[in-house]
């Protein structure tokens, strides 16, 4: 009996062993935090500033930003700058057409792109961090631009003024016992931003295009607090009310 | 002539109200059968006395049908079946329907949740032996619901219309397409176009919000209507109405009510504590519950990388795959040696001649040269078979026990081995094509139908012990 115990152990195992991780594309993890207002309401500037003409966030009302601690005032003075309602949603003029024939593809809506970029590697934060931060000069491509994270991108570097150019340069790292060497990004120009300031920036948008893939992210967390006390409440009396009809099953 | 009326219903309990309550309980019950049917499943319904954990899931799963049902109703008031607008839809219902992610989550986790459940009440059968006779039907019905469950979850996947709803969908309808001769038409038929589109969209929300729930609503029906017919099987798998007490009841027996509703409130409330734990902290639940892909809207000239279907699916979608064109030489030698078996083992000169045949005709189809179909189809064939093996299960097992508990070391080695290699091929299922997970899900294709087809052997085989009289708690 024993024996087949044992059995019974190693086998248990079998999964476990077959979860043998593949390689992944390497992500930088993105230093986020929902719940910062200040960073979320940057993030929002930056997003309308820079993004918000080429990518629309169809599903995503300018009135949800009260959200993120804005005022209604607030959001059409700073927000909004085509005339439209505060109510309406994140559209964009630009033709999908008219953007294919430009940038070879059409920019993607941004509404839930944190959410559909997550994968096994990584939160959908941690690649747009990585993306966002990952442009270098690349001769070889029509905009001039190429992306470590996605190859071959068709969007050109719209923040480069701010982030300065990159280029892919090798680099020597320390292998195992022996040295190799690695392509690696290099800042080449600098831009009108310091590095840290930089990946600040792509930090408050990436928080902000976080919150805006789930607006309710926070509110949902608040509430399931609730119902999981009241459910351990419940669980009290339950367990009370069945022990007490069971006393006299045996 | 009018029938005699039935005796008035004496109620009793609700104080000054007793009075008032019975007339109305008389009266209906005198025009329906309110009292027996109350009688007959709820309060005079003798369940054993001895259920264990594994049979809370019964309940649960009805509890997720109701789940699945209200929250699917609030979300046929948003939802817009058309491909231009499903996906906006979602969204909208998501952020701009009032508690509208609360509904949304609650239906998507609830569709993972009724196969964890499902799953979990089936394993629960093959344990302590649900399948045998008397329960044959019972066990059928299950796995009709069970047919019926994956037809509903198929159908509801492609509703969101992200990338995942249309290549899933994609992927399985050109199973179809495999078909000798009338394949591709039936693909075209069953699209309605000849690629998923809006009439394809459209179709999969009627079967999704009509047919196929009054279809489970049915198939629960008679499940359950089958179950109180013969009773209840029990953890020991011995009959609790070998022994009665006076007034005919069983003695290892208690009303399902109240015992096992205050039981099942226990338990209710158990899962809700985890079902909500998802729903409200984890609804993608990595990625499983709510593919990363599904956020992107379907695009049918972008076909992405790695298309796996959901989590519930895959250990199916591994035999699919593990079929390959070098693998048929390992099938048909399978396949003939079986047949070698059941020429050793069998008694009956007409069984083996009929084996003999079935298994050449096989193996010509599998390696025969010119005659044979090609790997795609027998994968198809693996994978419905895969599914539809578990009817057999109450004429495979030929044990003299039903339990486990009294089941003899290789029953227990082979269900043990059966779990982990449903589970590893689960695993690989959801995983890009490498040839190590192809050569792991083939040998886990062996292992998953060797478990079924020998059982009629090791079954008999097997040194069981011997059942105790009466149940043990």
């Amino acid at each position: 009996m024993n024996k087949i115990n044992k059995l019974y152990s190693i086998l248990l195992l079998v999964p476990a062993l077959a979860l043998a991780a593949g390689d992944h594309v390497r992500l930088d993890r993105a230093p986020i935090n929902e719940d910062d207002q200040a960073s979320l309401q940057r993030g929002a500037r930056h997003f309308v500033n820079y993004c918000l003409n080429c990518h629309s966030a169809n599903y995503m009302r300018f009135n949800r930003l009260r959200d993120i601690g804005l005022s209604e005032m607030q959001i059409r003075d700073n927000l909004i700058f085509t005339g439209v309602k505060v109510g309406d949603l994140m559209k964009i003029a630009m033709d999908p057409k008219d953007a294919k024939a430009w940038f070879g593809a059409t920019p993607p809506d941004l509404s839930v792109i944190a959410r559909s970029r997550a994968s096994e590697a990584g939160s959908g934060a941690d690649w747009l961090y990585t993306y966002l931060r990952g442009f270098y000069r690349d001769p070889e491509r029509p905009t001039g631009w190429n992306n470590t994270v996605y190859a071959n991108v068709g969007m050109p570097h719209v923040l480069w003024e701010l982030q300065g150019e990159q280029v892919l340069a090798e680099r020597k790292v320390r292998g195992d016992g022996f040295m190799k060497t690695e392509m690696a990004l290099k800042l080449d120009k600098p831009g009108t931003m310091t590095p840290a300031e930089y990946d600040q920036m792509a930090a408050d948008l990436v928080n902000y295009l976080v919150f805006m893939g789930e607006p309710v992210r926070g509110n949902r967390k608040t509430i399931g607090m609730f119902v999981l006390l009241a459910l351990g409440v419940l669980f009290i009396f339950a367990y009370a009310l069945k022990k007490e009809y069971w006393k006299d099953v045996h | 002539m009018a029938a005699t009326p039935k005796q008035p219903v004496q109620f009793s309990g609700a104080g000054p109200l007793n009075a008032p309550i019975s007339g109305v309980l008389t009266w209906v019950d005198q025009r329906f059968p309110l009292m027996s049917l109350w009688r007959d499943h709820i309060s005079q319904y003798y369940a054993p006395k001895n259920f264990n954990f594994w049979y809370f899931f019964g309940s649960l799963a009805m509890l997720v049908l109701v789940i699945q049902i209200v929250t699917g109703i609030f979300l046929v008031m948003h939802y817009k079946p058309s491909a231009a607008e499903a996906f906006a839809s979602v969204e909208y219902i998501m952020r701009d329907v009032p508690m509208g992610w609360f509904i949304r989550y609650m239906h998507s986790t609830g569709a993972s949740a009724f196969f964890i459940v499902i799953y979990l009440h089936m394993f629960r059968g093959l344990m302590y032996g649900s399948y045998r006779q008397p329960r044959e039907l019972i066990w059928i019905f299950g796995m009709l619901i069970y047919l019926s469950l994956m037809a509903e979850a198929f159908f509801g996947y492609l509703l969101p219309w992200g990338q995942m709803s249309f290549w899933g969908a994609q992927v399985i309808i050109n199973l179809f397409d495999a078909l000798p001769l009338i394949g591709p038409d039936l693909s075209t038929w069953i699209r309605g176009d000849f690629v998923i589109s809006d009439a394809t969209l459209n179709r999969f929300f009627a079967f999704h919000v009509i047919a196929l729930p009054l279809v489970l609503l049915g198939l629960v029906a008679a499940h359950i209507m089958a179950l109180h017919e013969v009773g209840s099987n029990n953890p020991d798998g011995i009959e609790i109405k070998k022994h009665k007490d006076a007034q005919g009841h069983p003695l290892d027996g208690i009303p399902f009510h109240p015992y096992y509703t205050v039981k099942d409130i226990l338990g209710t409330v158990v899962f809700l504590f985890l079902f909500f734990l998802v729903v409200f902290f984890a609804p993608e639940m990595g990625g499983y519950f709510l593919e990363f892909n599904n956020f992107i809207p379907a695009d049918s000239l972008k076909t992405p990388p790695h298309i796996a279907p959901v989590w519930y699916f895959t250990p199916y979608y591994s035999i699919l795959r593990a079929i390959t064109e070098d693998f048929m030489l390992v099938l048909a030698i399978g396949v003939a040696a079986y047949v070698v078996l059941i020429w050793l083992t069998a008694r009956d000169m007409r069984v083996k001649l009929a084996a003999s045949v079935i298994g050449l005709v096989v193996i010509v189809l599998m390696k025969g040269g010119p005659l044979a179909i090609e790997a795609k189809v027998w994968g198809v064939a693996a994978m419905g078979a895969a599914t539809l093996i578990f009817f057999l299960m109450p004429w495979l097992d030929r044990s003299p026990v039903k339990s486990i508990r009294y089941k003899g070391p290789m029953f227990k080695a082979a269900l043990t081995i059966f779990v982990i290699v449903f589970l590893v091929l689960g695993y690989y299922g959801t995983q890009t094509v490498t040839p190590a997970g192809t050569l792991i899900s083939q040998v886990g294709t062996l292992i998953y139908f060797a478990f079924f087809l020998l059982m009629p052997w090791y079954s008999v085989m097997d040194k069981t012990q011997p059942e105790p009289d009466r149940v043990t708690m």
